[in-house]
């Protein structure tokens, strides 16, 4: 009789369903995985080594490229360790913006996973819907920063520059006009802020639509229930965070245990789950969805009331506006030292997280009183959830670790770094 | 700072004696500086007693201090032609692989760092602790307390080539397959050492030594005051001009 062994696979580096450069060494005894060995790396792009060579703002540009789907709140977790070490305080009208901003990018964030999750376990459809509403998100974007992904909007000292008063509209085109276009601008003729709470008034309705084509389809529940199932004590010895530790029941959010911004001005809940498996944590993140509608709303209100600056007078951190430096010299000089220089943040070392889409993103910060970073480290969600890749996908079917790999929601800009 | 982090700091004074030094308490998180010899008995006492409680380990990296404090631009004397400048030193980013600097003697070169969680109390540490001997940097292991120190020890040993004693797969992690050196460490130069492309020709994958030149835009220069701070000065001035600026600067 001939010997019977295990059958090693090669999942990736290019494959659809690894979200991006995942190498994965599959042992599998006939379909059932008996081993699972992720090989990262491939996006490795020595962002903390960078970030050692420049000046503390032209950092902030390489954040977004961290996990790529959110990327201000990348940016937050970074400027929040800087603000710290710096002792400043931010206006609140900033502190009011980064909430409603990190809201907005969880939520198309988490349409984007809703959206390749999707398309994974075969809803091809769920592709479409979702990015519809995340081409608004982007249309915030860039609205805010002119860019439509990778902002740079967050700054030590508050925001870029504060909300604009006109949205862009739709220009007429040979394939949308008329009722087409009225249809497209409609949300956008006042400022940004009436375009999010317009936007986030609609939320609700369009969530209950991938509600209706997935929560109680019959293929998506095959497909995760009772798939990797991570209990919570296992959930915490691996390392996990956000949406992986509350789909097993552990009700920890740092939004609301270690608030942040103005998180704790604004009302919300915080869902948890109950068995730890896929479908529970589809169930968390679309109701997050919902709650992040819920504080956008609050963030809009408060901000239409309270106009103010977005970012901190102080002209040894945050750089005076091109008028003030045509007639003031500090100020010129104050933008050349800033612009050539930076600023020097005092020594010490901190570690400021936030939790971000994905999970907790935290960023550790050693300075030695130069206007470089000494060492940075940022601490990825993604990686420690992928390191429970193996464990969670032991003695599961080959084509559950597609349904585990997307409920991970990975993003190899961040495991990688 | 507060009482509550002065009696959190006697807690592990009182309980580890002389194992730990108690440091700098940072937006809340204290940090705690753990002899090597001490890093594993602590670590599971810290996991396991009541008073701690830590049930996560949130993260763990690398750090290397060479060259730590060190600035590039520094002005010794002023003349009437103007002030001695001039970047010296190889700082982070300036040399290539042939010229990288011979690494000095340095005590504790090599740290690893780590944050844990306390979810009962709703708490965090930074804990740390620095190899002895920075030529061949050993650190025990703490995957068997957390779990989640797996891959990031793998991440440490990959970019620092701090060996974790006790790691069940110590292997690389985040460089290529065959990486030689360390590239996170202080006397590895940015630009790194081979470029990899293919070969048309050769019809495969080439590696070749790097042909970018090292630059850096900005010299690294270390200042020690305390301006930054919102002072009244800056108020001062704001005040005057319209009423409303006042907000944004009362921060301090």
């Amino acid at each position: 009789m001939s010997e019977i062994r295990n059958y090693t696979m090669n999942f990736g580096p290019q494959h659809p369903a690894a979200h991006g450069v995942l190498r994965l060494i599959l042992e599998l005894d006939g379909e059932t995985i008996v081993r699972a060995d992720p090989h990262i790396g491939l996006l490795h792009r020595a962002t903390e080594k960078l970030a050692e060579s420049k000046p503390y703002n032209q950092t902030v540009g390489y954040l977004d490229r961290l996990d790529y789907m959110s990327m201000m709140c990348n940016e937050h977790a970074y400027v929040r360790a800087i603000e710290q070490l710096l002792g400043i305080e931010l206006p609140p009208r900033a502190q009011y913006i980064r909430t409603m901003f990190d809201e907005l990018t969880r939520f198309s964030n988490h349409l984007l996973w809703i959206a390749s999750c999707g398309l994974d376990l075969g809803a091809m459809s769920m592709f479409m819907y979702a990015f519809r509403e995340r081409e608004m998100v982007m249309d915030m974007y860039e609205a805010v920063s002119g860019a439509r992904m990778h902002a740079g909007y967050y700054r030590p000292g508050g925001v870029y520059r504060d909300l604009p008063e006109e949205m862009p509209l739709y220009k007429e085109t040979p394939w949308t006009r008329g009722k087409d276009l009225k249809r497209r601008n409609e949300w956008r003729e006042g400022s940004l802020l009436d375009f999010v709470e317009a936007f986030a008034k609609d939320v609700p309705s369009k969530i209950d639509v991938y509600e209706t084509l997935l929560t109680d389809n019959r293929i998506w529940k095959q497909r995760t229930v009772n798939i990797g199932v991570v209990s919570p004590e296992r959930a915490l010895q691996m390392g996990f965070s956000g949406v992986m530790l509350r789909g097993s029941g552990i009700e920890w959010d740092l939004r609301k245990k270690q608030p942040y911004a103005m998180y704790d001005q604004v009302d919300f809940d915080i869902p948890v789950g109950v068995n730890g498996d896929c479908y529970d944590r589809y169930l968390v993140r679309v109701e997050e969805m919902r709650q992040s509608a819920r504080i956008i709303l609050q963030c809009v209100d408060w901000l239409r009331k309270n106009p103010g600056h977005v970012m901190l007078k102080n002209f040894k951190i945050a750089p005076p506006n091109r008028e003030e430096m045509k007639d003031d010299m500090e100020a010129l000089i104050h933008h050349f030292k800033l612009f050539t220089e930076g600023y020097c943040v005092p020594v010490g070392e901190t570690y400021a997280a936030v939790e971000a889409p994905k999970g907790e993103f935290g960023c550790y910060l050693v300075s030695d009183g130069a206007n470089k970073p000494f060492r940075i480290h940022f601490r990825a969600p993604g990686f420690a959830h992928l390191s429970g890749m193996d464990e969670m996908t032991q003695g599961h079917m080959l084509a559950d670790a597609v349904a585990i790999i997307s409920t991970l929601d990975l993003v190899f800009g961040e495991v990688d770094r | 700072m507060s009482d509550t982090s002065k009696s959190v700091a006697e807690l592990f004074v009182s309980r580890f004696g002389d194992s730990v030094t108690v440091g700098a308490t940072q937006s809340g998180i204290m940090s705690l500086d753990i002899g090597v010899e001490h890093w594993l008995e602590v670590c599971r006492a810290l996991r396991d007693e009541e008073d701690f409680g830590y049930e996560q380990l949130t993260d763990l990296c690398g750090v290397d201090y060479l060259g730590y404090g060190q600035s590039e631009w520094e002005t010794e004397h002023a003349s009437s032609g103007g002030f001695s400048r001039g970047v010296d030193r190889l700082g982070p980013g300036r040399f290539d692989w042939a010229d990288r600097p011979e690494a000095d003697q340095v005590e504790q070169r090599f740290g690893v760092v780590a944050h844990l969680i306390s979810f009962r109390h709703n708490k965090r540490l930074r804990i740390q602790c620095f190899a002895p001997d920075e030529g061949m940097p050993i650190v025990p292991s703490l995957v068997e307390i957390w779990n989640s120190a797996n891959w990031y020890e793998r991440e440490a040993f990959d970019l620092f080539g701090i060996v974790f004693e006790g790691h069940p797969d110590l292997r690389r992690i985040l460089t290529d397959y065959g990486f030689t050196g360390h590239p996170f460490r202080k006397d590895f130069p940015l630009i790194g050492n081979v470029a990899v492309r293919y070969d048309s020709l050769k019809k495969r994958v080439v590696y070749e030594p790097v042909e970018i030149e090292p630059r850096v835009l900005v010299p690294r220069v270390l200042r020690s005051d305390t301006r930054y701070k919102t002072d009244e000065v800056d108020l001062a001035v704001e005040a005057p001009a319209s009423p409303e600026q006042a907000d944004s600067g009362e921060a301090n």
